[in-house]
């Protein structure tokens, strides 16, 4: 429509007038205003700041002024498209906004759905106790030590100065494999680990043995023929019971709390001497329920004490079944029950929760005991 | 042991405020197990008297027989009282106990005066069962007669005595009398004490009226003392008394007879075991010996027993009458009409008693004591005692006494006077441990730093300087043992089978796996059950002796039947959707060959070490996972699916991954699978495990949900062939070029042996491969399917041109239709 201004039409040219410019920008804005949604403001925009809008075809006029009038009308111009152009753009975040509040106030979701699209699983409290426990020794510098479920009755118990006559080998507590004259065994305890590691290893030895023993008992509330302990094992110059004390009252401390100790009492096991029981302190109510029925506790009946486990300096003659000199070396060692420590430390009452696999009994502790 | 305290009491001077809680810590804290305090008839509240019974008229008129008694029970309880009673066991004149009305018995039972059998009963005649002494009795209590009218019964029948009951180790066999326990009662509270096993009682010169039965012994090793008391015109009739029969009841024994109760009486109260011989049942002198394989000896417990040429045995000219210190014979047992007696008290070797005992299946009190160790010179005391008691009580004559005797060889062993304190880890003074091993009854000579100590006889259990370092500690008390660190050695910390175990088991958790830890028992059902072949190794050769359950005598070589228990177990109890896991130990062989036992007194030899390891069955480490019901359930955001085999590949695949092996899954075969959903796992062309869905017949035979999944993997085999590090990745920031292809491919072709060709087939431009499309149907011919991948193209250091990419893209459908017999499809 239109073209150089070869012939010079005042009419044509109007339109590049201050008064022209000013009713297009105002008209403008007040479309910009009107605009209720971003689709309008689309049409809009097409309308006032489009190639065809009032001011890209009055833009195209200026050429046709006379050079005295270009540079102001190009001025003039330049301002309004500005002035609708910022118009838009404030509008169109404006617009954004509100309807950015408002669909995603549509999409609100019930954030408290249950969500169990992959449920996680659990490994076994027994697992991650025994886990936990390598790990307060493997601080200390001990390694783990671990052995065959299926033993050598040399290594169950004659290494360990139980006689092949000695009452404990009764058949009432161990299983025999194949016949009882076949030298073979389930373990019946992880001390044969001790064997093991002092006839492997180089002295000193430090070591912590978790694993799973065998006994000829029923299962019932609180018996299992199958069942798991911790044994720790030092071999070195100069141990004493002191040392032995020591090592257990850190890890009573590790394990139920800062302060917690530990109590031995004289008893007997053939493969040290002297042997003592582990008491380990309650570590819930800490001895306070002694004779204080304001104050009764179960986790230890309120003893104060819970038995825990079993302890002593390595009888020399452990020593020398395994060619440890005696008269240089000594060594403590300490075992006991997994199954008992979970009990009285997670408060489970029937030995059976730990043995049949009940998914809900072991899901429950997730990662860790 | 259950040691009664007034029996303690009368060896040693405990301090009278000291009960049997005090006692029972004492003991305690020198190492001696006090399971229990029991206080006998804890439930008596109020008075109990001694009552004599005046007049008895027999009420026939109930349906039983009742008796109304009239009872004096003192003038200061009202004089005479009527009493209704059932039991018929007492006569007029006898002392009995009686219940005084206010009186509560245990179980909360209040006597009062009350209506019965048409009389007002005054009072209750009690039995021992109602004042909670003891089950054993019949009818009501009848006192000795020297007791005093009216006085208060509850000392007499013992209402208020305390009992300890002690588990005695093993090594403590002295601790299995009163008297051992008194000797350490007696150290705990630093008082004197006169030993009660080394008096000698007074016994009547032999009367001369008859010869004593006359022994020997043939095996001076196993018997090193053998003594017999001889006692004739015994009255059969004369009831023990009742302090003793008392006693023998709060000991946990049965008042038997005179003879009997004598000898039980003694062993408790001295330790040393004792047999009495009826004389005229007796042929000729007695002997310990040895009989020949398969000599028969009926023995007091009415079993037949079988002998083996290493038992012990007591013979007379006949043939045996008796197993060494562990039970009597029933030919030559004392009964009710027996007047001459020959008592046995012999010293037998502790390993003889317990190789016969466990031989036998048989433990007695005797030989739960020679087995534990038998105080070497007690025998004649120990029989001397209870002579002197058969002869007050029965009457009759001492004949005298003949025994056998090797040479006595007592115990001495050189102890360091330090060497306590360095294991104690404290400072102990050698007058400190002089004094305490004298306390014990040890001799001490302390000429030299290293003392020479004689093992007292009753201690058979001190043979090393350890076991007297463990005395002197123990008497000092472990608590004054102080508490200190060891520094220990530098560690390696986790091994990689037992950090990769660990790893594995997060990452089956991670996704939905719970652990169970199942008992390594199978049977051949499960073995059936689970389709597996006669010879199959899985079918574990390696069985128990004596098993829990005669239905599962194997140790597992597969952990699926333990995980299928479980699987069933949870099902029952509702937990219907199941993705279960288990790492744990199975045996890979049979049993090897037995071997000799090594000595304990040196290291054994590496061949003699090497050959205990051989002896073993081999034991490695195996993985498994079952997978029953649902995946996912129906929800508001999933749709239920059931899991199926592709699941737990792809549990295999996430635990390769997470131990760093290359798994390769490939068409598997294995009885106890569905044969077509089998994949056989292999980790550098050795086959690892298989994994797929279970067989429908195993599946049903084990009433399984349908198509329940599973796996089972070597754990030991995958690890040794993990990568123990894994090299860095290039990873590449050019642009990425993006193909896919579709290939029609034979059924027969497997998807792992196309991806393959296409790897090798693209070249090293290729980054990844994935399979995103399978199509049956249209287009496709029957017994082929298409197969669509994307492959990802990328180059370390530029931008690919299109034509090295099309150039690799073509060689890589090449190499398949090549090696495959497949077709591009669109071509």
């Amino acid at each position: 429509m239109s073209g150089p201004n070869t012939s010079f039409d005042p009419k044509q040219v109007s339109a590049l007038s201050a008064e022209s410019v000013d009713a297009v920008v105002a008209d403008a804005l007040g479309a910009i205003a009107g605009a209720a949604s971003l689709a309008d403001l689309k049409e809009v925009r097409l309308a006032h700041a489009g190639d065809r809008s009032p001011l890209a075809l009055a833009n195209r006029e200026i050429g046709a002024l006379p050079p005295a009038a270009k540079a102001e009308a190009g001025k003039r111009m330049g301002i309004a498209r500005g002035q609708i152009k910022d118009a838009l753009d404030q509008r169109e975040s404006d617009l954004q906004a509100l309807r950015d509040e408002q669909v995603l106030n549509e999409e609100t979701v019930d954030v408290t759905l249950p969500v169990d699209r992959s449920p996680m699983g659990g490994r076994h409290p027994l697992t991650t106790l025994m886990e936990r426990i390598c790990d307060v020794f493997i601080a200390m510098g001990y390694d783990v030590a671990e052995g065959p479920e299926i033993e050598a009755d040399w290594v169950n118990f004659d290494a360990l100065n139980v006689p092949p006559d000695h009452p404990a080998r009764t058949m009432q507590d161990t299983f025999y494999v194949e016949s009882p004259d076949s030298g073979v065994v389930l373990r019946t305890q992880t001390s044969p680990i001790q064997i093991r590691a002092m006839l492997e290893r180089d002295v000193p030895i430090y070591v912590v043995a978790p694993g799973r023993v065998f006994r000829t008992d029923e299962l019932d509330a609180t018996h299992t023929p199958v069942f798991h302990q911790v044994e720790g094992l030092a071999v070195d110059e100069g141990l004493t019971m002191a040392d032995l004390k020591g090592t257990l009252d850190h890890f009573a401390q590790e394990m139920f709390g800062a302060g917690i100790r530990t109590r031995l009492r004289p008893s007997y096991f053939p493969f040290t001497e002297p042997s003592a029981e582990i008491d380990l302190q309650c570590f819930v109510c800490r001895g306070e329920s002694i004779s204080n029925p304001d104050k009764s506790c179960r986790t230890c009946g309120s003893e104060g004490w819970i038995e825990w486990g079993g302890c002593g300096m390595v009888n020399p003659r452990v020593l020398t079944a395994v060619g440890i000199d005696s008269s240089r070396y000594r060594g403590f060692a300490f075992g006991m029950g997994i199954e008992r420590t979970l009990m009285f430390r997670n408060g489970v009452t029937d030995m059976r929760d730990m043995v049949e696999g009940d998914v809900r009994f072991t899901r429950a502790f997730g990662l860790e005991s | 042991m259950r040691a009664p305290v007034s029996w303690l009491r009368e060896f040693v001077a405990i301090p009278s405020d000291q009960d049997g809680r005090a006692i029972a810590e004492k003991l305690i804290n020198a190492g001696l197990e006090v399971e229990t305090v029991e206080t006998l008839g804890a439930g008596v509240i109020g008075p109990l008297v001694v009552g004599h019974v005046v007049g008895i008229e027999e009420l026939t008129e109930f349906k039983k027989p009742i008796r109304w008694c009239q009872v004096n029970v003192g003038v200061e309880h009202g004089g005479v009282r009527g009493v209704i009673c059932g039991a018929r066991n007492f006569v007029q004149g006898d002392l009995v106990v009686v219940a005084l009305p206010g009186t509560e018995l245990p179980g909360g039972f209040k006597i009062a005066q009350r209506e019965t059998y048409g009389k007002l009963s005054d009072g209750m005649i009690c039995s021992a069962r109602e004042l909670g002494l003891g089950d054993d009795h019949d009818g009501i209590i009848i006192l000795a007669s020297d007791h005093v009218v009216g006085e208060d019964a509850k000392p007499i029948v013992g209402v208020g005595e305390e009992i300890l009951d002690i588990a005695v180790t093993p090594d403590r066999g002295y601790a299995l009398s009163i008297r051992g326990l008194a000797r350490e009662l007696a150290i705990a509270y630093d008082l004197d004490f006169v030993d009660p096993g080394l008096e000698l009682a007074q016994l009547p010169a032999p009367s001369g009226t008859s010869v004593p039965v006359a022994c020997s012994s043939e095996d001076e090793q196993a018997c090193a003392l053998f003594t017999l008391r001889t006692v004739t015109g015994f009255n059969p009739g004369a009831p023990s008394p009742a302090w003793m029969q008392k006693r023998l009841v709060a000991c946990g024994m049965r008042p038997v007879s005179l003879a009997v109760d004598v000898t039980n009486y003694v062993m408790l109260e001295l330790g040393q075991p004792l047999h009495a011989f009826d004389v005229n049942k007796l042929q000729g002198s007695i002997r310990v010996g040895h009989v020949a394989d398969g000599t028969v000896i009926e023995t007091l417990d009415h079993v037949e027993r079988t002998l083996n040429r290493d038992d012990l045995v007591i013979l007379d000219n006949r043939g045996p009458i008796g197993l060494a210190g562990t039970m009597g014979g029933f030919a030559t047992e004392i009964d009710e009409s027996t007047t001459a007696i020959a008592l046995e008290a012999a010293y037998f070797d502790d390993g003889s008693v317990a190789r016969m005992a466990r031989r036998h299946k048989l433990s007695s009190e005797a030989s739960r004591r020679f087995e534990r160790g038998v105080d070497r010179v007690l025998a004649p005391y120990a029989s001397a005692r209870a002579t002197a008691l058969l002869l007050e009580f029965g009457g009759g004559d001492y004949v005298g006494m003949t025994a056998v005797e090797a040479p006595l060889e007592p115990t001495v062993i050189d102890l360091p006077a330090s060497q306590a304190g360095e294991i104690a880890g404290m400072q102990i003074h050698t007058t400190t441990v002089i004094r305490l091993l004298q306390a014990v009854g040890c001799e001490v000579d302390a000429s030299t730093d290293v003392l020479r100590v004689g093992v007292p006889s009753w201690r058979s259990d001190i043979t090393d300087p350890a076991n007297l370092v463990e005395e002197v500690i123990r008497l000092i008390g472990f608590d004054e043992i102080p508490s200190r660190l060891p520094t220990a050695a530098v560690g390696h910390g986790l091994s990689t089978s037992q950090r990769l175990r660990r790893r594995v088991g997060m990452a089956l958790a991670a996704r939905g796996g719970v652990e169970v830890l199942n008992y390594p028992f199978v049977g051949e059902a499960e073995f059936d059950a689970l389709r597996i072949a006669p010879n199959d190794a899985r079918r574990s050769s390696v069985k128990l002796a004596n098993p829990m359950n005669d239905e599962q005598p194997f140790i597992r070589a597969s952990l699926l039947p333990g995980l299928i228990a479980a699987a069933k177990r949870n099902l029952s109890r509702g937990s219907d959707d199941l993705c279960i896991y288990e790492l744990g130990s199975v045996v890979r062989s049979g049993m090897g060959a037995p071997v000799a036992r090594p000595s304990v007194t040196q290291k054994p030899s590496d061949d003699a070490w090497a050959g205990l390891n051989a002896m073993l069955p081999i034991q490695s480490t195996s993985i498994a996972v079952l997978l029953a019901g649902q995946h996912s359930q129906q929800t508001w955001s999933t749709v239920a699916r059931n899991y199926d085999w592709a699941d737990v590949i792809e549990i295999a695949m996430n635990i390769a991954h997470t131990t760093g092996a290359d798994l390769r899954v490939g068409p598997g075969n294995d009885e106890s699978f569905h044969p077509g959903r089998c994949a056989q796992l292999t980790v550098s062309g050795v086959e690892v495990g298989v994994a797929g869905e279970l067989h429908p017949r195993v599946i049903e035979a084990l009433g399984l949900p349908a198509r329940s999944c599973a796996l089972e993997m070597d754990f030991d085999e995958v690890i040794a062939r993990s990568a123990s590090s894994r090299p860095a990745p290039a990873v590449s920031a050019q642009p990425v070029a993006k193909e896919d292809i579709a290939l029609i491919v034979p059924e027969s072709v497997n998807t792992a042996a196309v991806t393959s060709s296409i790897i090798e087939g693209a070249g090293e431009l290729l980054e990844s491969v994935r399979l995103f499309d399978i199509y049956r149907g249209q287009q496709v011919p029957q017994g082929s399917r298409s197969l669509a991948f994307a492959l990802r193209f990328r180059a370390s250091d530029r931008t690919l041109e299109a034509a090295e990419i099309a150039s690799a893209r073509q060689s890589a459908i090449d190499l398949v239709i090549q090696r495959h017999g497949a077709t591009l499809r669109g071509a």
